[in-house]
């Protein structure tokens, strides 16, 4: 083995091993001491996903939400988020220490996601949305997650394990025949809990900079 | 043939059959199914392509939902398609440049069958909907050991070979090819370490996400084709590389800098501003081993560019190459802040990767099985036609992919910047361009369907040998070309 060797390989290790410390180890680092903040209320923020929240986070990850739908707002000035509505400020690394595995996205090919159950809180409007996303927002391209509910016909009774209160009546665009009402199955109804605890609106500290 | 050729007293040096013989399975077996796995990316790119623009085509059934099939296409085409072709090249270019044998190839078929294998678990794995959700390492954890272990074959392999071979001397593809089996097992034992094991969450996680997905592209796919347009430019037209120093400052600026870009992937997002910082100046410094590899290909090539009519392999090469230098500086700029708050979150993007793996690392694979696969089966290319209707389809169905994508993104990112504007006004204005996505998609994958027959064909066994070997041009032009050969050889004397 020449020097000339070693020095290739030791090199090419060098490069990475430089890149893994600064992007890796340096920011987990960085974010380690990060804990949530005390509210008014005496309540905290962020805090974690639980129950059916959680299991509607794993349904919005097999579903792959991700592909058109980001979760982070950029700061003012930077891109329209915050005039479009989409948040009340930007997003901050507090935001997500509790986020495993990160969802913050990439592209929008649909809105932004971060604070949509500040903006939607309709369990309805939801379930309308993602039954058919031409219900609510007809043009969309969205696809359909028709699967995650059960399609009613008139006098059909109710699944086990649903409330006539989970029932969602079709509106007569809805353009399926025969169906006239449906109710989310489990999945559904945890991929709703989840989407309704989208919020990012508390007012940290740290990003009224 | 089993002497071994004795090139000087001290030196022994295997002979190019030798090499070409003991890596024919083993390359082609790699080959092949980088072949197929494109195939499959293509269809299911070509899927979710229509769905972005007809979500009712294949609606409603939960396996082929657009977030399901859109991270099969990516990850087939990165891991499938990729992985395979970037591994039969090293292999067979690490074996000719060493003048050596290919070591354990039992091993490394067999560590080709369970590669496949991983692919294909961790495919149906998403389709069931059991993706861990962090972009290009959607694979199930249980497909990776599959995917990892075979590249552990090959890393030994390679490094079996380089440090047992007989001259001192190296060339600049083998230290690309060193290069990505050192930086390839880090890179992904580290990412998945990040993401998937749950070592580091949230913000955090998204930056280790990012350095990996960036570099998945950079310290494997590029540096694989950098190597491959190192070795097959200079052989085809029988003139030595430009400059050798430059070939040195190319490689280890790309290697100091590559590594540092990802985190333009998040910009405008909740990091803290360093880390941005670090990736945008990451990206600007590309510019470096970008212009001299650049120098170094293109002006190999200046009084060559004839021989583009005749050569198959020279002509996928140099779409390569060229699309390298440009896709590259479109990177670097993209990285740019000003020009992420218009472009980031849309199609251009999607254009932008399209541009390098379809225009960049796709040809330069091509390029490589054009040259080494008559080499390796003792046949030749079956169709001059097929191979001219896979180039023209794999240009024009890559240009028209990424003009569409970036102008339309463009636009996108224009509007979506301007609240007066309704979201779903910006969905429709997009509709036209990715129905030609989906026309691109179309041509593309005629493309690989004639790369597929010719493939096909050439493996037969004892079938269809050919005395010449297969080019693009007509006989009046093989003519022509020989006058015009004949003509420089005069100017010179």
């Amino acid at each position: 083995m020449t020097s000339r060797n070693i020095g290739l390989v030791l090199g090419v290790f060098l490069t990475i091993a430089a890149s893994v410390t600064g992007l890796v180890i340096i920011p987990n680092w960085q974010f380690r001491e990060l804990q949530p903040v005390k509210k008014a209320d005496g309540s905290q923020y962020p805090v974690p996903f639980f129950g059916e929240q959680l299991k509607g986070r794993q349904v919005y990850i097999d579903q792959g939400c991700i592909y058109c739908h980001t979760q982070q707002i950029r700061m003012k000035g930077y891109g329209a988020d915050i005039r479009r509505n989409w948040g009340t400020r930007r997003s901050v690394p507090r935001d997500y220490i509790f986020e495993k595995p990160h969802q913050l996205g990439t592209m929008r090919t649909g809105p932004d996601l971060a604070s949509i159950g500040s903006r939607q809180p309709s369990v309805v409007w939801h379930a309308l949305h993602l039954y058919d996303p031409q219900i609510t927002s007809p043009g969309s391209t969205m696809p359909r997650f028709n699967y995650l509910f059960t399609e009613l016909k008139e006098g059909d009774p109710l699944p086990a394990g649903s409330f006539p209160s989970e029932v969602v009546k079709l509106p007569p665009q809805s353009n399926r025949p025969g169906i006239t009402r449906m109710v989310p199955t489990e999945r559904g109804k945890a991929l709703i809990e989840y989407l309704k605890a989208l919020n990012k609106t508390f007012p940290l500290p740290e990003a009224a900079q | 043939m089993s002497d071994v050729l004795e090139a000087s007293p001290q030196v022994e040096v295997v002979s190019r059959i030798e090499v070409d013989r003991s890596a024919e399975w083993v390359v082609t077996i790699y080959w092949a199914s980088s072949l197929i796995w494109l195939t499959v990316a293509t269809l299911a790119g070509l899927i979710s392509s229509v769905k972005l623009h007809n979500p009712d085509f294949l609606g409603g059934i939960e396996w082929l939902t657009f977030g399901r099939i859109r991270p099969v296409h990516w990850d087939t085409a990165i891991y499938g398609f990729g992985g395979t072709a970037a591994s039969g090249t090293l292999l067979w270019l690490q074996a000719r440049l060493c003048q050596t044998r290919i070591p354990y190839p039992t091993l490394l078929i067999a560590g080709g069958v369970i590669y496949n294998l991983g692919i294909l678990i961790g495919s149906v794995g998403i389709l069931m909907g059991q993706s861990t959700g962090v972009e290009t390492l959607e694979f199930p954890l249980y497909a990776m050991p599959l995917l990892v272990i075979p590249y552990v074959f090959i890393v030994i392999a390679n490094f079996k070979m380089y440090f047992s071979r007989k001259s001192s001397h190296t060339y600049v593809s083998q230290w690309y090819l060193m290069a990505v089996t050192i930086w390839f097992p880090i890179l992904i034992l580290s990412a998945e370490a990040c993401t998937n094991l749950g070592a580091v969450d949230g913000v955090a996680q998204a930056i280790a996400n990012w350095w990996y997905g960036h570099n998945v592209v950079g310290l494997f796919a590029t540096p694989t084709g950098i190597a491959a347009a190192y070795y097959l430019i200079p052989k085809v037209i029988g003139k030595p590389i430009h400059s050798y120093h430059l070939s040195l400052l190319g490689f280890w600026s790309n290697s100091i800098f590559y590594n540092w870009a990802g985190t333009h992937h998040l910009t405008g997002g909740p990091l803290p501003a360093w880390t941005i910082t670090v990736g945008v100046v990451g990206s600007m410094m590309m510019f470096i081993p970008v212009i001299t590899i650049g120098i170094n290909h293109h002006m190999t090539m200046v009084g060559s560019f004839h021989l583009l009519k005749t050569s198959p392999t020279l002509r996928f090469a140099v779409m390569g190459s060229m699309i390298y230098t440009l896709s590259s500086f479109q990177g670097s700029l993209e990285a740019l802040r000003s020009h992420q708050e218009i472009t980031h979150f849309t199609h251009y993007t999607i254009g932008h990767v399209h541009f390098g793996m379809y225009g960049f690392f796709a040809p330069l694979m091509f390029a490589m099985m054009y040259y080494a696969m008559p080499r390796l089966t003792g046949n030749e290319w079956s169709s001059a036609r097929l191979i001219r209707i896979h180039f023209w389809c794999t240009l024009i169905g890559m240009l028209l992919y990424t003009i569409a994508m970036c102008y339309a993104g463009i636009r996108q990112g224009l509007m979506m910047n301007d609240p007066s504007i309704p979201f779903l006004k910006i969905v429709d204005f997009t509709k036209p361009f990715l129905m030609l996505r989906t026309l691109a998609g179309l041509i593309l994958l005629s493309g690989t369907i004639a790369f597929l027959i010719n493939f096909w064909r050439i493996v037969q066994p004892h079938r269809l040998r050919f005395v010449t070997p297969t080019l693009l041009t007509t006989e009046r032009d093989y003519k022509m070309l020989l006058d015009k050969e004949k003509e420089l050889q005069g100017n010179d004397q």
